[in-house]
């Protein structure tokens, strides 16, 4: 990465790390979430759908915002964080949370039309051939909503990638710690002279979003091609 | 010993039975919409009645009085599903063994193989079996989960002529080497002949009478005419 400055190359390792470490760590509750809309009926359903995608809905800024309220130093549960030594606000840590969380929707709506379009009936006959709901679930709804999880995780890392108004809201901007990519890319726009390092990570943001894009293509052409040939 | 009695609502269909057969194999035979398939369904916990017992050879699947309803996966039984339901992305050997993933006894998963005559298909996936094929895999897939007694949902429907006489033979083996109470699901006359010792006649949600196989034929005219008339 010699055409990158030793800042811009940080900045895109912490960008990376950041967008993993948000995509992983949303999969799991997002994959609950989705399930739980796609299969079951029950009072408040509405209101958790509009809850869930309120990150997609609101300014970024607000939910950085919020997160600032409840996660930094005087919040309700930043405070306990603190005492625990596990504090979030301002470390890479907290980037990835504002990133995993205006990721969440995208990945809750990807995996919910998946689990919805997996036919029922087969989760029936699982059932009646002794399976239990973990066992139907793994075994049989997971692999079969498989282009749907590639799918919104890559989308999902792609919206944590670019993150911008909830992660500067919430950790502001310190280099080495929590200045993500694109937050690098405004400082340099706002720097007299920065335009060429703005370019050049304008380039990078393109080039790693087209990557997540197509890798997760190639995955599913791959598993294509593997279900084709067995 | 096949026990039921029960009542269950689906939209403004109304299915009620009370029957008890000493048959192995029961037909439940009757035109389409007749409430058979939801008879099995409710047999094997897929669909709730609002009243009533159900039990197989003594064993209570579900008693609405005792409030007693054993989940469908606790039911063991074998159901072989009108539309098949293979699962798409495994294996038919791994289809196979879905019911059975623990078991190490693969004389069984070998015997099940052989009756069935599956061996040259174990490596591919349901989309590349025939109508027939996927039968005979359905039919295997719920024998090795090694059930108390056999849900067949018109295993015979769908078929053209040569997949319909490869399968129905292959029942009629499995009628012969194991002893399972089975419970069939049929509107078509020679799969009843060829595979139920009994058969009850259904009839707008209503059972109209249980008889042997034997006197199948005569009633099986009179049902028919008798359901023409009815409509």
């Amino acid at each position: 990465m010699a055409w990158l400055s030793h800042d811009e190359t940080i900045a895109l390792l912490l960008s990376l790390r950041v967008a993993a470490v948000a995509t992983a760590c949303a999969l799991p509750p997002a994959t609950a979430c989705a399930w739980l809309l796609a299969r079951w009926r029950f009072i408040g359903k509405s209101l958790l759908e509009t809850a869930l995608l309120l990150p997609l809905i609101l300014p970024p800024v607000v939910t950085g915002y919020v997160l600032l309220e409840v996660f930094g130093h005087r919040g309700v549960i930043g405070r306990v964080l603190d005492a625990l030594h596990l504090t979030i606000a301002f470390r890479w840590t907290g980037a990835a949370l504002a990133a995993g969380v205006m990721a969440f929707p995208l990945l809750v709506v990807a995996l919910r039309t998946a689990f919805e379009s997996v036919d029922r009936k087969l989760e029936q006959a699982a059932a009646t051939l002794g399976a239990n709901a973990w066992r139907i679930f793994f075994g049989i709804t997971l692999p079969l909503s498989l282009r749907g999880l590639v799918a919104g995780v890559a989308l999902a890392f792609a919206r944590a990638f670019g993150e911008f108004g909830a992660t500067i809201t919430f950790v502001s901007s310190i280099p080495g710690e929590t200045r993500t990519l694109p937050i690098a890319l405004y400082e340099l726009l706002e720097t007299p002279g920065g335009e060429g390092g703005a370019l050049r990570l304008t380039w990078v943001a393109v080039i790693v979003a087209l990557i997540a894009t197509l890798g997760a293509a190639l995955l599913l052409r791959g598993q294509r091609a593997t279900e084709i040939e067995s | 010993m096949i026990e039921l009695d029960f009542a269950l609502t689906r939209g403004e269909f109304v299915l009620q039975l009370a029957l008890r057969s000493e048959a192995r194999a029961l037909a439940l035979f009757g035109d389409s919409g007749c409430g058979k398939t939801s008879t099995l369904h409710a047999i094997a916990g897929l669909l709730k009645p609002a009243r009533g017992r159900i039990a197989l050879d003594g064993r209570v699947l579900f008693d609405a009085d005792e409030r007693a309803g054993v989940p469908v996966a606790q039911r063991r039984l074998g159901v072989v599903f009108q539309d098949v339901r293979l699962f798409p992305h495994l294996s038919v050997r791994d289809n196979l063994r879905y019911g059975a993933p623990s078991s190490n006894d693969s004389s069984r998963f070998d015997d099940a193989v052989q009756l069935l005559g599956l061996g040259a298909l174990l490596k591919r996936k349901p989309d590349r079996l025939s109508g027939g094929q996927a039968r005979r895999v359905a039919i295997g897939r719920a024998l090795l989960c090694d059930p108390a007694a056999l849900l067949l949902d018109e295993p015979l429907s769908n078929l053209h002529r040569e997949a319909r006489a490869e399968v129905l033979e292959h029942l009629r083996g499995l009628k012969r080497e194991l002893a399972l109470t089975t419970i069939l699901v049929s509107h078509q006359a020679d799969e009843v002949l060829a595979l139920a010792d009994a058969v009850a006649l259904l009839d707008d949600g209503r059972l109209r009478k249980v008889l042997p196989v034997a006197q199948f034929g005569g009633e099986q005219r009179f049902a028919t005419r008798a359901t023409a008339e009815a409509r």
